[in-house]
């Protein structure tokens, strides 16, 4: 089992796809996101499909809502995996792309950094 | 009788229900009935994040939904009744007669289930027992959103 860090995006309809193909094309780091949509499942299949994304674990898990399937299945999951695996909600690009470069952080640690760096890009430009 | 809506949603409290009906309805509480969520804290304070301010979120198994029932109809401020499940609603209505009308939200895919809408997979028996339903004078449609069409069970239950 590797230490390096999954992040796994969980979202409504293609948005995970999308944020991670972009990801994916902006840093050229490819393999350290994996998409998971809620999509056509209940809760069950979802918490499946999280939890087959997450693999072996550790791993970030990011959410689209701080509410809702995703994340209850989301949290769901990390708490019936026992090992270590943190959720953020709010997930947006910068973060991921943040996050594709610290991935040798503990997954609490990694997932503070992300709330961080989301954070900062959310902002008005001046007119 | 402030109860807007009642109705089945296997994603119990998400978007659609928060975001779609919550904002035409101006819903003021949700009641969430769940055996299962009822007798968990954490799941519990899982569900109320995803609810904003304005809404209030309560949970009640449904022996207490069954006994809050005329609380929530009283209550000045329209409210959403919300199960997860075909049996729940089931159980719901033996304990609440008047309980007259429920809509049918997203009941997703799972093995044994059959699509009768695009947001509703039913198995055999879950059909049986809103058919039930309606034999008891309850009236059952599908409506994933405030803004589509409801359908009639009888359109989807052939």
């Amino acid at each position: 089992m590797s230490d390096t860090l999954r992040g796994v995006v969980v979202s409504h309809a293609g948005l995970a796809q999308a944020l991670v193909g972009a990801a994916e094309s902006i840093s050229g780091v490819s393999g350290a996101l994996v998409a998971v949509t809620n999509e056509g499942c209940d809760g069950g299949a979802l918490q499946a499909r999280i939890g087959q994304a997450i693999g072996d674990g550790p791993a970030v898990v990011f959410v689209d809502l701080p509410g809702g399937s995703c994340l209850t299945g989301a949290v769901r999951t990390a708490r019936g995996q026992g090992r270590g695996v943190s959720v953020v909600t709010g997930v947006n690009l910068a973060m991921l792309l943040d996050f594709v470069f610290h991935r040798e952080l503990a997954p609490a640690e990694a997932a503070q950094r992300a709330v961080d760096a989301g954070g900062r890009a959310i902002r008005i430009p001046p007119a | 009788m402030s109860i807007a809506v009642v109705r089945v949603d296997d994603r119990l409290i998400h978007g659609q229900v928060v975001v779609g009906w919550g904002q035409p309805l101006g819903l003021g509480f949700i009641a969430l009935v769940d055996d299962k969520v009822r007798a968990s804290d954490w799941e519990q304070d899982l569900y109320r994040m995803g609810v904003p301010p304005g809404i209030e979120a309560l949970f009640a198994s449904v022996d207490e939904a069954a006994r809050r029932y005329d609380d929530w109809e009283r209550d000045p401020r329209a409210g959403l009744v919300l199960a997860g499940d075909i049996d729940t609603i089931v159980a719901l209505v033996a304990r609440v007669p008047r309980l007259r009308r429920i809509t049918l939200g997203g009941i997703h895919h799972r093995p044994g289930r059959l699509e009768r809408l695009r947001y509703v997979y039913l198995t055999d028996e879950e059909l049986a027992k809103l058919r039930g339903l309606a034999a008891q004078g309850v009236e059952v449609a599908a409506q994933d959103v405030p803004t589509a069409r409801a359908v009639p069970l009888a359109e989807f239950a052939k």
